[in-house]
């Protein structure tokens, strides 16, 4: 079949909006990236997206996927299986991750070989159903590689997850943060966010013997509706659509301070509270 | 009982229409929020819900299955109030399963599979109302689904049904003229870009030199239902596109 010849114009190439099965390009100078396939010399779409070029290198960026690992990104992932030297994690990716025994911090941050006593008591460290807060370090066709060899990473607790479409989630230097409303939140690459009463820096550390601890601090009332505002919020977010950041959180956090927390979700607020964040958005940008 | 009459002297057919014409289709991707890709479609009175999970982790690690190729799962459901006639269907009904493993086979030649290695796709589909078509209506809204879901396929895969009353060949059966014992019926499905023929299937006798002319009848069909949800496909991509770009 030969293509038409009006779509191969350099400045249609990008961002252009396609569906699968269509023509992207048949000129030879091209690569074909992720989401493209050839059929006799032309490369076609096999995903609805955005079409990106990169010099020479044409993929199409699917605006509704699910997360596909790259090493250094920080995720927040539930243990499923506890196996042997290793746990297996639900990353919200095509298949679960793999956290490995010998990847993971000692509580107290003593380092040594991990020995077969550890091995015994791996569920001391993460049993089924935690969550985790972790870095990708490899990412091989078995699945994500996963470690938490870090003071910040670890078992979560204190808080509540939310899960949002992980297109939203930009990749960037810090996906940790301490809101200025007393609230943090780790804001997973994976889609996956926890949100969680704020403990201090300072005492993170002093606290290295409690990174598995499976009890959560005591948290007042004032701290719970702070988190749950926060969380509902980010729901909001997803909802509209909207790249979460922490300023993108803290904004809606603002605009969402005349509501009651229970109400933020329901239509009425949620349709007016989304005008007020998006223009917003639209002045900072 | 008097036989029907399907096809009346002026050349209409039970419901109004000209042989040649398509029901009225309506359709929508991104119908579910909890699943990672949905469609709802609307053929006349056939309505169909799909529900696309994954790929995600294969639910039994079986070493035999766990290939280079991703699984495709499909399981069908028929709502009890679905037709005229309140009626359960026990999940393991044999018509069922058949309907599922026709979709299965279908979409195992359309989407990309060595993609998406070691992982598995489900598809659930819910037929909440049948007036005929089921299977076409089926193959169309997973379809749409499975793009939703931001899976790679080689093509869309596009169905559609003829049949052959009273020496003419027409489209797009419905539930009535289905029903009526002598009309043959045939399914086709297409990938729209090749014209490669991903299904077909016909249960009842139809003469060869009548085949052709159905068959074209369908395949036209099908170019119909492409353009269709390829604009529903559009118009979810362009309304996402816009409000990422805020």
């Amino acid at each position: 079949m030969q293509a038409d010849n009006d779509f191969a114009t350099d400045a249609e190439l990008s961002s252009r909006i396609v569906t699968p099965g269509s023509a992207i390009t048949s000129d030879p100078m091209y690569m074909r990236g992720h989401g493209t396939f050839t059929e006799n010399d032309t490369i076609y779409s096999s995903v609805s997206g955005v079409v990106e070029r990169i010099n020479k290198l044409v993929s199409v960026r699917s605006l509704k996927q699910r997360y596909s690992g790259e090493v250094g990104d920080i995720v927040v992932g539930r243990i499923t299986e506890v196996g042997s030297k290793r746990w297996r994690v639900d990353v919200n990716s095509r298949q679960d991750g793999v956290l490995m025994l010998s990847s993971i911090n000692l509580p107290g941050g003593i380092l040594r070989r991990k020995s077969e006593s550890d091995e015994l008591q791996m569920r001391t460290f993460f049993a089924e159903g935690d969550l985790v807060f972790a870095e990708v370090q490899l990412n091989t066709p078995a699945g994500l590689s996963l470690h938490t060899r870090s003071i910040q990473y670890g078992k979560l607790r204190n808080g509540q997850l939310v899960t949002v479409f992980p297109q939203l989630v930009p990749r960037s230097r810090n996906h940790f943060h301490s809101l200025p409303c007393g609230v943090d939140v780790v804001i997973g690459v994976n889609g996956y966010i926890w949100v969680s009463k704020q403990v201090p820096a300072s005492k993170v550390e002093e606290n290295a013997e409690l990174i598995y601890s499976d009890k959560n601090d005591s948290i007042s009332d004032h701290e719970r509706e702070a988190i749950a505002r926060v969380a509902n919020c980010i729901s909001l977010l997803n909802r509209l659509y909207v790249k979460i950041t922490d300023a993108s959180i803290m904004y809606a956090y603002e605009e969402s301070l005349h509501h009651l927390v229970k109400d933020l979700l329901t239509k009425r607020v949620a349709v007016d509270l989304a005008h007020s964040v998006k223009s917003r958005l639209a002045q900072q940008s | 009982m008097s036989r029907q009459e399907l096809l009346s002297p002026e050349g209409l057919r039970v419901d109004g229409r000209r042989p040649n014409e398509l029901r009225r289709i309506s359709c929508r991707a991104s119908v579910l929020s909890s699943a990672d890709g949905s469609s709802y479609y609307e053929q006349g009175n056939t309505k169909v819900l799909v529900a696309v999970y994954g790929p995600r982790e294969p639910r039994q690690r079986n070493p035999a299955l766990a290939t280079e190729q991703a699984q495709i799962n499909v399981e069908f459901n028929v709502a009890p109030f679905s037709t005229s006639e309140r009626r359960r269907r026990s999940k393991g009904d044999k018509r069922l399963l058949e309907v599922a493993a026709f979709v299965r086979q279908t979409f195992e030649g359309a989407v990309q599979r060595s993609v998406y290695q070691r992982s598995q796709i489900d598809i659930y589909i819910h037929l909440l109302q049948n007036d005929g078509g089921t299977l076409e209506a089926c193959v169309n809204a997973a379809t749409l689904a499975l793009v939703d879901a931001g899976i790679s396929m080689v093509d869309y895969v596009c169905a559609c049904t003829a049949g052959f009353v009273e020496e003419t060949p027409v489209l797009d059966l419905c539930g009535v003229e289905e029903a009526a014992v002598e009309t043959p019926d045939l399914t086709v499905a297409i990938m729209p870009r090749n014209g490669s023929i991903a299904l077909l299937q016909m249960e009842s006798r139809l003469h060869v030199s009548k085949l052709d002319d159905v068959m074209d009848l369908a395949i036209e069909g099908c170019k119909h239902i492409h353009t269709k949800l390829d604009n529903a496909v559009l118009a979810a991509a362009n309304d996402l596109a816009e409000k990422l770009s805020h």
